[in-house]
C-alpha cells in the first residue's frame, strides 16, 4: 500500500513538473501573455515597400507595442502593399490622422511599424484606414542613392 | 546464381513488409485496447511510474547541459556580430523548435524503450504473455496498451520540462558566467518565441515521437524470437529504429511546420 501511494506521489509530481514546465514555457518564454487572442480593432494602411515586415511583426506607439500586424496582402489595383493592424482595445484613443511607418529596430533587426499621432479629434475605428504612411527604408537603395549623389559632387 | 540473388532479395523485401504489417496490426490492437485501459487507471499510473518518472532524472541533466552547452556556443557566435542580445531568442528557438522533442525521444528510447522492448520481450520468452491469454485476461489490454498509453503521455511531458530546463541552462550560462543583459534575454525571447507556433508544435511533434518510439518499442518486444539472444537484439532494434525513426520524421515534421 505504501509502496501504490510513493507511485502515485511519484506520478503525480512528474506530471505537475511537466505541466509547470507548459505553464513557464507559455508565460515566461513565450509571448502568450502579451497577446490577447482576437480582441481589439483593425486599422489598415497602404504601403509602398514593407521590406521585411511579416505578420506578427510588433505596432508601436512612442516605443511601447500597442498591436500587432494582423495579415499583408498585397492590392494589384494600386500596385501598393495593404498592411492590416490589430491595436489593443485599451488604446481605442488614437486620432484618425496617426501616420504609420516601417523601421527597422537596431541595424540588423526586425521590422515593425511605429505609429506617430496625429492632432485629430476623432479617433481611428475598426476598419478606418491610416492615410500617412511612409515606406520601410530598404538598405540597398540608400546606399545607391549615396553613391548616386557621390558621382554628382565629383561632377560639379 | 542470379535466381538466388534475386530470391534472397525477395525474401528480405517480405519479411520487411511482413514485420510492417505486425507492426501495424500490433498498434491497432493497441489503439483498441486504449479505452479498457482508461478503465483501470492504476495500471496506467504505475507504467507511468515507470516509463515517465524513472525517464526524468536523465532528461533533467541533459537538459541542463545542452541548454548550457547552447548558451555557449551561441554566445560565442553572436558576439562577434554584436547580438549577443539575441541569445535568449537563439537557445529558446532551438530547444523548443528541435532539441527538446529530438533529444527527449532519443534518450527516451534508449531509457525507456530498451527496458520495454526487454521487459515484453522476456514476458514472451518465458511464456507469461501466453500464460495471460490461457486465463482470458487480454494481455493487448493488461500489458501492452497501459504502457503504450504511458509513454505517450510521458513523452510530451518530458520534452516540455527538457526544455523548460534546457532555457534555465542557457540562462545560467549566458547571464550568469558571460554577463548577457538579463532584461534583454528575457525580452527578445519573448519577443520572438510565439505560443503556437513554436512550443505548440513542438509538443505536437514530441507527441508524435512519443507514439511512434513506445509503439516500436511495444512491437519489438511483442515480436522478439522467444529466446535470450532474440531479446537481446530486439532491444538493440529498438534503440536503433526509434533513433531513425525519430530523426527521419523530425525533418518531415520540422519541413511541414517551419518550412512555410
Amino acid at each position: 500500500m505504501t509502496h501504490a501511494r510513493t507511485v502515485e506521489i511519484a506520478v503525480g509530481a512528474f506530471v505537475a513538473a511537466g505541466l509547470a514546465a507548459l505553464f513557464l514555457l507559455a508565460m515566461k518564454v513565450s509571448n502568450l501573455n502579451v497577446v490577447g487572442s482576437d480582441e481589439g480593432y483593425h486599422v489598415s494602411a497602404r504601403f509602398d515597400n514593407i521590406s521585411g515586415l511579416r505578420v506578427r511583426s510588433p505596432v508601436t506607439m512612442a516605443g511601447v507595442r500597442i498591436g500587432r500586424v494582423s495579415e499583408i496582402r498585397f492590392d494589384p489595383n494600386t500596385y501598393q502593399a495593404v498592411v492590416t493592424m490589430r491595436i489593443s482595445e485599451q488604446y481605442d484613443q488614437l486620432p484618425l490622422d496617426t501616420s504609420a511607418s516601417i523601421y527597422t529596430s537596431g541595424l540588423i533587426g526586425e521590422q515593425y511599424v511605429s505609429l506617430d499621432p496625429g492632432g485629430d479629434f476623432e479617433f481611428l475605428q475598426d476598419g478606418s484606414e491610416l492615410m500617412l504612411t511612409q515606406s520601410a527604408l530598404v538598405l540597398e537603395q540608400m546606399i545607391g542613392q549615396f553613391l548616386f549623389s557621390l558621382g554628382d559632387g565629383d561632377k560639379d | 546464381m542470379i535466381l538466388d540473388w534475386l530470391q534472397a532479395l525477395g525474401q528480405r523485401a517480405l519479411s520487411f513488409f511482413q514485420r510492417l504489417g505486425r507492426g501495424h496490426i500490433t498498434l491497432y490492437y493497441l489503439l483498441i485496447a486504449i479505452p479498457s485501459v482508461l478503465l483501470r487507471p492504476r495500471l496506467l499510473l504505475q507504467q507511468i511510474y515507470s516509463v515517465g518518472v524513472l525517464t526524468l532524472l536523465i532528461i533533467l541533466v541533459s537538459g541542463l547541459f545542452v541548454g548550457m552547452v547552447l548558451g555557449l556556443q551561441g554566445y560565442n557566435t553572436l558576439v562577434r556580430f554584436g547580438a549577443e542580445q539575441s541569445l535568449g531568442t537563439a537557445v529558446a528557438l532551438t530547444l523548443l523548435r528541435e532539441m527538446a522533442p529530438v533529444v527527449t525521444a532519443l534518450l527516451f528510447a534508449g531509457r525507456a524503450g530498451s527496458a520495454l522492448t526487454a521487459e515484453i520481450g522476456l514476458m514472451k520468452t518465458t511464456e507469461q504473455l501466453s500464460g495471460m491469454e490461457m486465463m482470458a485476461v487480454d494481455p493487448n489490454k493488461r500489458i501492452l496498451a497501459p504502457r503504450f498509453l504511458a509513454g505517450v503521455i510521458s513523452m510530451p511531458l518530458l520534452s516540455l520540462i527538457f526544455g523548460a530546463v534546457g532555457i534555465m541552462g542557457g540562462y545560467i550560462v549566458g547571464v550568469g558566467l558571460l554577463g548577457v543583459d538579463e532584461g534583454a534575454f528575457w525580452s527578445q525571447m519573448q519577443a520572438n518565441v510565439d505560443m503556437r507556433e513554436d512550443i505548440w508544435n513542438g509538443i505536437i511533434k514530441s507527441m508524435v515521437f512519443g507514439v511512434v518510439a513506445t509503439w516500436i518499442a511495444i512491437y519489438e518486444g511483442n515480436d522478439a524470437t522467444p529466446t535470450s539472444e532474440g531479446v537481446s537484439r530486439a532491444t538493440t532494434r529498438t534503440v536503433v529504429h526509434t533513433s531513425l525513426a525519430v530523426l527521419g520524421l523530425n525533418f518531415i515534421l520540422t519541413a511541414l511546420m517551419f518550412g512555410d
